[in-house]
């Protein structure tokens, strides 16, 4: 569904991924683990057109997405979640949500399944719809992030750190939603530092080093054999 | 000696009204600047060519009201097509860059002000002659009504703002472009859509000022003046902000002008310019959801 073949970006001078390919299949959860500053939000970012690539290609169900405006991206069917949440803080819960709701083609009663949906995974949100982005705590926002992405109704979403600087019992329910959305046949890109949620959560995994994939398998694999997270990541 | 009462009273309802044409000419100036980092040095001049299409169209038609939104569309339109090809092409560049390019479309629209229309200051008919005794004065019903129609003018764009599907999806490119577009907002549409409403609100204000005052091809200049100052006063990007900052900064004119002329009485405003980026340069009236 989503493919990445051999791209690389620059922020300015800075060669960020030097040629990464990988490729994410219709309602599979991947994985991309890696150290700091590999190129794993680069490489989210270019997919959304945050980043346009200067060499390579990024095909979305067969067609060409390298470089088109996100907004066109999005319409696709790929949402991103940020990995520093990106919450719009003025808007209320409600509002936020609607910035995903309010497009062609969504009936009344498709929006009320969708808003039913996040409001079962993520009640908090429900009680604090009226409230404003910016005063919800760190794991709401995360939630609210999410949910927001959930509102495009997406064939594939990334995923960006979703865990960071979370409670253990947040934590779970980030997790949890994870394990939904893969019921539902969402796709999920998910770059993790949390290596066994990440193995958990996936059905492969990509491993990222200085910009370019180094290596490649099952999920399950890599939790029978920690070898390899050793030598990549160190933990 | 104390300043009478009636003298006051009548000093606050001046305010109050030039408070709220200028609140229109300003919401649109920091809507722009708030969705598109763009300080537009041309508002004033679209205030300027709405006043002298609404002037043409009053006498085509005979009709102010009709001249008021054709005037308005006109100058939407206008707005448009000027962000698409001068504005759209600049946006993510050096600030100064967009500086200077509506600086020199400012100087274009004067100029062919000029050509067009010519040098001498043209009123447009008031559509109410009506005036009411408002204690020794007999003061213009039409001067409330350009206050009232304001005020409905950008209470209408708070309901949009507030509660319509593109309000939402402007409010929040205003906070965060970048996500409002990865959400499928498609914002390079959107600024051209709120530089017209902006431009549009411009030219109304200017038809509404017309039977106030002369229009000339250099009214626009005092109108960008004065706008600026109530959007830094009201918090740049802030519509709430300039609004009440536009009442603030006339209230104050009008009533520094009961003690000193009206030409020294502009001089308060100034001062809390002044003020205000010397003590509270992120505006006086900043939103409190952080």
């Amino acid at each position: 569904m989503l493919t990445l073949s051999d791209v690389h970006t620059y922020y300015g001078k800075s060669h960020i991924l030097n040629g990464v390919s990988l490729e994410v299949r219709a309602g599979e959860v991947v994985g991309l683990l890696g150290r700091n500053g590999v190129g794993k939000s680069t490489t989210l970012k270019t997919v959304m057109g945050l980043v346009r690539p200067s060499e390579g290609r990024v095909t979305f169900e067969g067609r060409e997405i390298g470089g088109m405006a996100s907004h066109r991206v999005a319409h696709l069917g790929i949402a991103w979640v940020p990995e520093d949440r990106r919450i719009f803080r003025l808007l209320t819960v409600m509002e936020n949500l609607r910035t995903g709701l309010d497009r062609p083609g969504v009936t009344e009663a498709r929006r009320a399944e969708l808003l039913d949906k996040v409001y079962a995974s993520f009640p908090v949100l429900a009680e604090r719809r009226n409230q404003a982005g910016g005063t919800l705590s760190g794991g709401e926002q995360q939630m609210l992030a999410i949910a927001r992405a959930m509102m495009l109704e997406p064939k594939i979403i990334l995923l960006d750190e979703p865990t960071e600087g979370l409670m253990p019992r947040m934590v779970g329910q980030i997790s949890e939603i994870i394990s939904v959305l893969h019921r539902d046949r969402v796709a999920i890109l998910l770059v993790e530092q949390n290596v066994p949620l990440t193995l958990e959560a996936s059905d492969r995994v990509y491993i990222m080093e200085k910009g370019v994939v180094r290596h490649h398998a099952p999920a399950a694999d890599l939790r029978a054999n920690h070898a390899v997270i050793h030598q990549y990541l160190g933990v | 000696m104390g300043l009478p009462v009636e003298q006051i009273l009548i000093q606050t309802i001046n305010g109050l009204v030039n408070g709220m044409i200028l609140a229109l000419v300003a919401s649109g100036l920091t809507l722009i600047f708030g969705i598109m980092d763009v300080v537009n040095f041309a508002h004033g001049e679209l205030v300027m060519l709405g006043a002298f299409v609404g002037a043409t169209a009053l006498g085509v038609t005979g009709n102010f009201w009709l001249a008021l939104v054709v005037a308005t569309l006109v100058i939407a339109a206008f707005g448009a097509i000027l962000q698409v090809s001068t504005l759209r092409p600049l946006l993510g560049r050096d600030p100064l860059t967009t500086i200077l390019a509506t600086f020199g479309v400012s100087l274009v629209l004067q100029k062919y002000a000029l050509w067009q229309w010519g040098p001498s200051a043209r009123k447009l008919q008031e559509p109410i002659s009506a005036q009411f005794s408002l204690f020794y004065l007999q003061y213009p019903w039409y001067r409330i009504a350009t206050a009232v129609l304001s005020a409905a003018i950008i209470g209408a764009l708070y309901l949009f703002l507030k509660y319509g599907k593109y309000g939402i999806g402007i409010r929040a490119a205003m906070q965060d472009r970048v996500m409002a577009q990865a959400m499928g907002i498609p914002v390079p549409l959107l600024h051209t859509a709120v530089f017209a409403i902006g431009a549009g609100m411009a030219a109304a204000s200017g038809v509404l000022f017309g039977p106030l005052a002369g229009v000339t091809q250099t009214i626009g200049a005092d109108f960008t003046l004065r706008a600026f100052i109530v959007v830094v006063v009201g918090g740049m990007g802030n519509l709430g902000g300039s609004i009440l900052a536009s009442i603030f900064i006339s209230l104050l004119e009008a009533y520094a002008s009961l003690i000193v002329s009206p030409a020294q009485a502009v001089i308060v405003s100034f001062v809390a310019l002044i003020l205000t980026l010397l003590f509270r340069p992120t505006g006086l009236f900043v939103p409190t959801a952080r």
